[in-house]
């Protein structure tokens, strides 16, 4: 038991090095960083907002993890997000029930997800291009949904998955903490985790082993569709609105950065949630991180980009053998060495 | 020593990796005009001492002499300025280039700063010329037989080098006739004086081609001698240390009797081999016999249901049954050891432990997991039984030698209990002692009771386990031997009167 | 709404087909961008009231973001002999030879809401907001409003580098010029969207003690606004008292907040921007007579008093 522990404390050390990095450089910069206190209910402070504000990427990273794990990618999911809030907001403006609303749109999602395998399992078209139709034509469809405005709505149940909060947690955090944990139990308890990886590495082999590979690459687009409309709904309640604009624009990019960030190749095969999940929450620390610091928005993107860098060469498997062969002389050196042995 | 005629000479070679001592005082002589073969089992240390002469690796200590001048080569662009050329395996030129090209790649002839690709044309052929080859070299490399890519990178590196050339595995994926037109390039290298490593696994080849032979074994040398006085069976021991030719000479067993238990009729699909009948036996290894490209890989294919057949009909103990999938071929207990092992067999960045348990899982279903624990039994089981060496079994497969890979496979469909499995070349490219363990496997679960089919391109071998033996050209099946008429000479019998047959 | 824009469009097509025999009617070509935003459908929809309502008959195109779908459109209505053409560019540049070909047909064209790099003969004139006087006025309307009490300020800029970002900042700075009582204490960009707008006033909020530090909050357009709004609410503050809230467009939802007291003023970009157009081309097709070159709309200022429900109704069926 232990040693899982260590296992699963050594493959998240770089991201979570990196996010307490972060962390402790803005609370130097801006020293109310860490502040928590108890409003209206609800823990209220920047650390929470961190939480709450990159919900939907940590939702979109957990099945984006799942789908680079097969080797593929999904460009669909910010067009997809905004498809699955103009859903809700029109049908909840249009006097269904929260229960139906809700259940509509994950099944939207869902859809999405069902489109996009099957162009990939079942057509074989390449993943990038495959989701790139859906990431066009999203938007489009959303856009159709809305008639090119903001859909308002002011229904307090789907208002309040946006900004109500539980158990002292905005609604967001609990969402995605819930959903993350329940996919990655469904996925590690389960043999599925290995047959994705499996599948990802090597789809041949694992097909002549017997695998169901088609169904796996399905039902890993539609997991990806089902965590983009949860972030839809999400993106939509904050705001009361569904704007199919702007709503989850560019969203894919952070998600599949997270991904990266968390340490997943892009090659496909061995594949961590929980470290998507720290990776989303980095690429979120950075960006309030910058609006706590008060610098001009210009330098934002920058910024960001530089952070970034940084801690993907962290990652990088040269960099991590040129610090061994640093370590290793100094070690050598010590005194102490000769008597260890 | 022997300095004046040696033209490359490494002495007390030494290289350690963290935990192990890949080469231990390591000496190697090569003569002028001889081809030096390099034997060893996987792991031995034949690829770190290459490397080492190469300048891929650092040595730790050691020294190497090349034409009587020390040499240390920083890396394999200097090795190949100092003289010392290398060819592996995967040929590492680029296909998308043209012959010349690849030829005078970072040399291009120029004129006026600009590539003279007319006199670079003109070149190559002049050059390819000296190996009998005539080639359009304006075309992509890609568009020739690897046997061609294999001769332009050999032309490649003795134009650059000249002096010493290596060649790792070269022939691992040529067929025989094209064997027989490297081996001519060789020895016209040899007559000009190059001295030539070759490093194999095909022990017929060495004793065709190579001069003399030195064999490594955990990282030291067991000795060099020349060919011609050493026997096979004494070269064998050298390699592995212990007897096992005679095992490998074991009694072939007994035609089985009774009823098939698989049997097909008319079983083919277009495209990919004609229509054929075969029936499997409990306790009978059915051996496949043919030419590369002759429809044994597709026969297999067909019958793990990995591409559905077309035509005619399947039956298990009578009853008819469909092998449309791989999934539905599992379900009825087959099991399928692919030929191509690196992009069909193994999941390389996954565990032996996961590759082991791969096939079993997914027949459970991903509902069902295997439990960790019942994972490392079954990992364990089989890492001990099959003595697969790794370190432990959460070692990512892939570095794994290619023999280990082979028995981690074999052991993915063991654990499904199957009743009959297909193996497509189970021994190529994998060392002698996997080799000789992976045959005594093939016999040991045959008497067990146990149905197999296996293809196989060593003759000797498939007399050696075969009950019966199905002969292949053509994409077709020509001809079956049983009994007595199982012997090498005779499979060849059989595809040459099947290549009478198809010249008529 | 869909059902409207049809009824409307048949009333146009209406119109043509039965009043065709009226010589003096007017024929009117417009190559709109879009509809990319809710502004642009408002736009489209008020063009094709404004020339209903003056018994024109306009041909609408919509170009769909493409410059050559416009320009293809411009061909067809110079070679239809329309009376003249409404121009909304898509981009800035590219447009002297078809522009040309219309000179040469003799059909004015004005241009739409953007201005285009291209000689100023080419056209008859342009129908434009100032974006700096936009910035201007709503930074007037906070200075009065203050009268003088120093309060510090905060702004959600639009999408970094855009002409109303740079202008709208340009021209609010330019109205606070002097007055020391009023800082701009924080400054970001929002991207001009609600999530943004939200999640941008949060970091404000935390950063100036709570929200405690800030007297008002100005945004580049309503949408931010919105989104700043719901942001000051779940701060436990109240927008429109604790925070002034000002900002640019007028698009319906930020009326609705005004009339709920949750925001204060809006600087009106009026997608009336056919109006002034035909009342302009009627000038000069009737006695020739030259328009400037450069018609400003007018940037209205509208605050809680002015009935901010009733201009709700007014404008949520523009198509917003």
């Amino acid at each position: 038991m232990i040693s899982i522990v260590r296992t699963y404390l050594t493959r998240l050390l770089p991201q979570l090095i990196a996010l307490a990095t972060i962390v402790a450089a803005v609370s130097i910069v801006f020293p109310g960083f860490l502040n928590l206190e108890i409003q209206n209910g609800r823990l209220y402070g920047s650390l929470i907002d961190i939480l709450n504000r990159g919900a939907p990427v940590v939702l979109l990273a957990i099945g984006m993890t799942v789908v680079i794990a097969t080797k593929g990618i999904d460009l669909s999911v910010g067009a997809v997000m905004a498809i699955c809030g103009a859903v809700a907001a029109s049908l909840i403006t249009s006097g269904h029930s929260l229960g139906v609303t809700l259940l509509a749109t994950l099944a939207v999602g869902v859809l999405c997800g069902v489109w996009n395998g099957i162009l990939v399992a079942v057509l074989d078209i390449q993943p990038i291009i495959a989701t790139l139709v859906l990431m066009v034509a999203g938007r489009g469809i959303a856009q159709l949904i809305t008639e090119g405005a903001i859909l308002t709505f002011n229904d307090a149940g789907l208002i309040f998955i946006g900004s109500g909060s539980f158990a002292g947690l905005p609604m967001p955090v609990v969402i995605w903490l819930l959903f993350g944990v329940l996919v990655a139990l469904v996925v590690r308890r389960s043999a599925l985790g290995m047959l994705i990886e499996a599948v990802g590495v090597n789809r041949e082999a694992s097909s002549l082993s017997g695998v169901l590979t088609p169904v796996l690459l399905i039902a890993a687009y539609v997991l990806s569709g089902l965590c983009a409309a949860i972030a839809g709904i999400i993106a939509a309640a904050d705001i009361k609105g569904a704007d199919a604009n702007n709503a989850g624009l560019w969203l894919e990019l952070d998600a599949i950065l997270a991904v990266v960030v968390g340490g997943t190749s892009l090659l496909g095969g061995r594949f961590s949630i929980a470290a998507s999940v720290l990776g989303a929450i980095i690429i979120q620390a950075i960006n309030t991180g910058i609006l706590l610091s008060g610098f001009p928005p210009e330098f934002n993107l920058i910024i960001k980009a530089a952070i970034i860098v940084f801690i993907l060469v962290l990652q990088s498997p040269r960099f991590r053998t040129a610090f061994t062969f640093l370590s290793i002389p100094r070690a050598a050196g010590k005194p102490t060495e000769r008597e260890a042995k | 020593m022997q300095t004046s005629d040696n033209i490359l000479s490494a002495s007390r070679i030494e290289k350690g990796f963290p935990g192990t001592r890949a080469l231990d005082k390591v000496d190697f002589h090569l003569r002028r005009g001889e081809v030096h073969a390099l034997l060893g089992e996987n792991g031995a240390g034949k690829s770190t001492l290459i490397k080492c002469l190469t300048g891929a690796y650092r040595r730790d200590g050691g020294s190497i002499l090349l034409d009587g001048a020390e040499v240390d080569p920083r890396d394999t662009f200097d090795a190949q300025r100092l003289g010392i050329g290398t060819v592996y395996q995967e040929v590492n030129l680029l296909p998308n280039l043209t012959v010349a090209e690849n030829l005078f790649l970072g040399r291009q002839p120029r004129r006026f700063g600009m590539i003279d690709t007319k006199a670079m044309n003109r070149r190559a052929r002049e050059l390819l010329a000296e190996y009998e080859l005539e080639l359009d070299v304006t075309r992509d490399l890609a568009s020739y037989s690897v046997a061609i890519q294999q001769v332009v990178a050999i032309a490649r590196a003795v134009d650059l080098s000249g002096k010493v050339l290596i060649l790792d595995e070269p022939t691992a994926s040529l067929d025989a006739h094209e064997v027989a037109m490297l081996f001519r390039i060789v020895r016209r290298l040899k007559a000009r004086g190059l001295g030539i490593v070759f490093i194999t696994h095909f022990l017929e080849q060495v004793y065709e081609i190579a001069d003399r032979i030195t064999v490594l074994r955990n990282g030291q040398v067991v000795g060099t001698r020349d060919t011609a006085e050493l026997t096979r069976r004494d070269l064998i021991a050298m390699m592995i240390g212990r007897e096992l030719a005679a095992e490998i000479q074991s009694a072939r067993p007994d035609a089985v009797e009774g009823e098939p238990r698989y049997s097909f009729r008319n079983y083919g699909r277009r495209g990919h081999v004609a229509p054929f009948d075969l029936d499997v036996r409990a306790g009978e290894v059915v051996g496949m016999a043919g030419l590369l490209g002759s429809g044994r890989t597709e026969t297999a294919e067909i019958l793990f249901g990995a591409h559905r057949a077309d035509s005619g009909t399947a039956e298990i103990d009578g009853r008819p049954v469909n092998l449309s999938s791989p999934r539905a071929a599992i379900r009825r207990k087959f099991g399928f050891c692919p030929e191509d092992r690196k992009t069909a067999g193994i999941v390389g960045d996954l565990s032996v432990r996961e590759n082991i348990v791969l096939a079993l899982q997914a027949r459970r279903g991903w509902t069902r997991p295997i439990s960790r624990a019942e994972q490392n039994r079954l990992a364990d089981h089989y890492i001990r039984a099959l003595d697969i060496r790794t370190a432990d079994r959460e070692k990512p497969i892939k570095l794994l030698s290619g023999g280990n890979q082979q028995k981690a496979i074999l052991a993915r469909w063991l654990a499904t209990e199957p009743e009959l499995l297909i193996l497509d070349e189970p021994t190529r490219g994998i060392d002698v002692g996997a080799h000789a363990e992976i045959v005594r496997l093939i016999e040991t679960l045959r008497e067990k009771g146990m149905s197999l089919i296996v293809i196989s391109s060593e003759l000797e071998e498939l007399v050696a386990y075969s009950t019966r033996i199905v002969v292949l050209r053509d994409r077709a099946h020509v001809a079956e031997l049983s009994g007595d008429r199982i012997t090498a000479h005779q499979i060849v019998e059989a595809i040459a009167a099947a290549n009478e047959r198809g010249a008529s | 709404m869909k059902f409207r824009k049809a009824l409307a469009s048949a009333t146009i097509l209406a119109a043509c087909m039965f009043g065709s025999a009226s010589a003096a009617e007017l024929v009117v070509g417009f190559s709109q961008i879009g509809s990319e935003s809710g502004w642009r459908a408002a736009e489209t929809t008020l063009t094709k009231q404004q020339a209903e309502q003056r018994g024109i008959d306009l041909k609408f195109a919509d170009a769909q973001q493409k410059q050559e779908n416009q320009i293809k459109a411009i061909r067809s209505f110079i070679a239809q002999g329309v009376n003249a053409i409404l121009l909304a560019p898509v981009v800035a540049t590219g447009w002297d030879e078809v522009l040309q070909e219309a000179k040469d047909a003799e059909i004015p064209v004005i241009l739409l809401d953007r201005t285009v790099d291209a000689s100023k003969d080419l056209y008859l004139t342009a129908v434009t907001s100032d974006l700096v006087h936009e910035g201007n006025v709503a930074g007037k309307w906070l200075v009065d409003t203050v009268a003088g009490k120093p309060c510090n300020v905060v702004e959600l800029q639009g999408t970094t580098g855009s002409s109303p970002a740079i202008d709208r900042k340009k021209g609010f700075e330019a109205a606070l010029a002097g007055k020391d009582n009023l800082k701009i204490i924080r400054s970001q960009t929002g991207d001009f969207t609600r999530t943004k707008g939200k999640e941008v006033m949060e970091s404000f909020l935390k950063a100036e003690d709570g929200g405690k530090n800030i007297c008002a909050l100005y945004a580049h357009n309503d949408d931010m606004a919105v989104g700043a709004i719901q942001a000051i609410k779940e701060a436990g503050l109240k927008p429109g008292k604790d925070i002034l809230v000002v900002s640019i467009d007028a698009v319906p939802d930020i009326f609705q907040a005004m009339a709920a007291g949750e925001a204060n003023a809006t600087v009106e970009l009026t997608p009336n921007m056919a109006g002034p157009a035909f009342d302009a081309l009627a000038a000069y097709l009737k006695d020739g007579k030259e328009p400037p070159k450069w018609i400003q709309t007018e940037s209205k200022l509208y605050t809680q008093a002015d009935d901010p429900m009733k201009v709700y109704e007014e404008k949520k069926g523009l198509g917003y």
